[in-house]
């Protein structure tokens, strides 16, 4: 059977030109970047070279570039560093209810720790209101999270506009990007953003491996403790042929953004179309426009998304869900309880993000296997009265 | 995979999907906020679950709950019908992950709360209802 991954929002497969420039960092070139002999010294030449990319990429300095594990790593030192290290100035925090958890839980853990979090609602899209953010802010307000593009409905927030509030008021601004970077042209400096969290693994990159911009004046505390690497903020042996991935990756998406953003965005609106157009009672979740490129979340009204999953995987279809069923957890994702969808909707929702490897007749398997599939579980369903 | 072949099989091709017009009983468990609903519908003769069919509204395993539990129950008495529980429902579907447990709690619980409803609706009174009141069921997971 062949199998069709429509889930580039979780992760993507690592490219063949990814693949090779990592490959000689393993065993050819495999010093110890803080080494001074030879060794040592030829990795720490490349690792200033992929830094430098990396920085280029999203409109950074090479010293503003701290590489982490990932994503959450980099929210989480984002967010608990600047609580921390601005607690003199004040202990409110605003953000948004349809962050990512690694957002959302660091804010959490923060708040057991006598930090006050503002977490702004969004409107029926997932925007938040720039208005309702100026009125969040107070005196002891020291920083701003707010995603740059939302992982599971696809929603681009106004950054722009947000660092620019930040900045207005001296308030430090995160912004979660790990699903912006390779799918948006991002400049730091023009977006007045402070700190950036970014992940390899979602831009055709490897696995375990992502960086956190922090602009250079911002007072942040070390996360890792131990040797000098990463400006002594975040210590650790660096991990070489990933960081070298990562480069290559970044390199890779800026290159070919226009083409990217076209190919996938063409994908994405057909497939929207031919699912809204051939389904009943469906509902399209996050904007029309203005969301990532590869990104459709749908809602089928009566039935559950895990068993659209199993029934979508039988055919070789791989997507996700925001259904309880799925995460393990009580409710339905909280992106979508937050953009006012009832439960009986929130539970059938469907999320297929389209990649670099996505081919056109993909997109007519799926619908044909999505009418289909939707007529079976609601003939099914109590709830559902053809 | 997450769920074991039989699970799968009964997920993939549900036996007695439907409803019955004319059932004798029909039980409704299950809320929309945890996104579990099902609905089972039986006919009795002579005290015999002569069919029994099901709708459900619910991930895999709450799906393979219900069509193992309406085949398990198709032919018994009212009586042996009350003593299935969930454990029989798991065993029957060789296994649950934990987390799915719940499923086959709501398939007992929607079985017995249609036969409460035949009972309800012929005055007869079983011994495998005692103390049951379908009121009384929590489905929070």
């Amino acid at each position: 059977m062949k199998r069709r991954y429509l889930d580039y929002s979780a992760t993507t497969p690592v490219k063949e030109e990814v693949l090779d420039s990592m490959m000689p960092f393993f065993s050819e070139v495999y010093g110890n970047a803080s080494s001074l002999h030879t060794f040592g010294q030829n990795a720490n030449e490349k690792l200033t070279e992929s830094r430098e990319i990396i920085a280029k990429t999203i409109g950074a300095k090479t010293n503003e570039i701290y590489f982490t594990s990932g994503g959450s790593e980099s929210d989480n030192w984002a967010i608990k560093s600047i609580a921390k290290a601005h607690e003199a100035k004040g202990k409110h925090i605003i953000t948004s209810k349809i962050e990512h958890h690694a957002v959302l839980h660091t804010c959490e853990a923060l708040e057991k720790e006598g930090f006050e979090v503002t977490y702004l609602d969004v409107d029926e899209d997932g925007y938040v209101d720039l208005d309702v953010l100026k009125d969040a802010i107070r005196e002891d307000t020291i920083l701003i999270s707010i995603m740059y593009i939302n992982n599971e409905i696809g929603t681009i927030q106004p950054v722009k506009e947000i660092g620019a509030i930040a900045r207005e008021h001296n308030i430090v601004f995160h912004t979660d990007a790990v699903q912006a970077l390779g799918n948006v042209s991002i400049d730091v400096e023009e977006l007045n953003i402070d700190l950036l969290s970014v992940s390899a693994h979602k831009i055709y990159g490897p696995k375990g491996i992502g960086a956190l911009y922090i602009r250079r004046g911002v007072k942040i505390i070390p996360f890792i403790d131990g040797g000098a690497q990463e400006r002594k903020k975040r210590a650790g042996t660096e991990n070489i042929p990933a960081i070298v991935g990562f480069a290559k990756a970044c390199e890779i998406a800026e290159r070919d953004l226009q083409a990217h953003v076209e190919k996938l965005s063409k994908l994405r609106d057909e497939l929207i179309d031919k699912i809204l157009g051939s389904i009943d009672e469906v509902k399209l979740n996050g904007p029309r426009d203005n969301r990532h490129p590869g990104n459709v979340n749908v809602a089928f009204k009566y039935i559950e998304g895990e068993a659209l999953l199993l029934m979508l995987d039988a055919v070789g279809v791989a997507a996700s869900s925001g259904s309880a069923c799925t995460t393990g957890a009580l409710e339905p994702s909280h992106v979508l309880m937050s953009i006012g969808l009832g439960h009986e909707i929130a539970h059938g929702s469907l999320r297929l993000t389209i990649g670099d490897f996505t081919e056109p007749e993909d997109i007519d398997f799926i619908v044909e296997n999505l009418v289909r599939i939707v007529k079976t579980l609601r003939a099914m369903s109590p709830l559902y009265n053809a | 995979m997450l769920y074991t072949d039989i699970v799968m099989d009964h997920f993939s091709n549900p036996r007695n999907v439907g409803e019955i017009k004319d059932a004798d009983g029909v039980g409704e468990v299950g809320n929309i906020q945890c996104g579990d609903i099902m609905k089972i519908y039986i006919k009795v003769e002579n005290d015999v679950i002569t069919d029994c069919k099901f709708k459900t509204f619910g991930c895999g395993s709450a799906i393979a709950s219900s069509s193992v539990t309406t085949e398990m129950v198709i032919g018994k008495t009212i009586e042996e019908a009350l003593e299935l529980t969930n454990k029989d429902v798991v065993q029957q579907l060789g296994g649950l992950p934990s987390v799915k447990v719940h499923c086959s709690v709501l398939a007992e619980d929607a079985l017995k709360v249609a036969i409460y409803d035949y009972a309800e609706k012929t005055g007869k009174e079983y011994k495998g209802l005692e103390g049951f009141e379908p009121s009384q069921l929590s489905h929070e997971h």
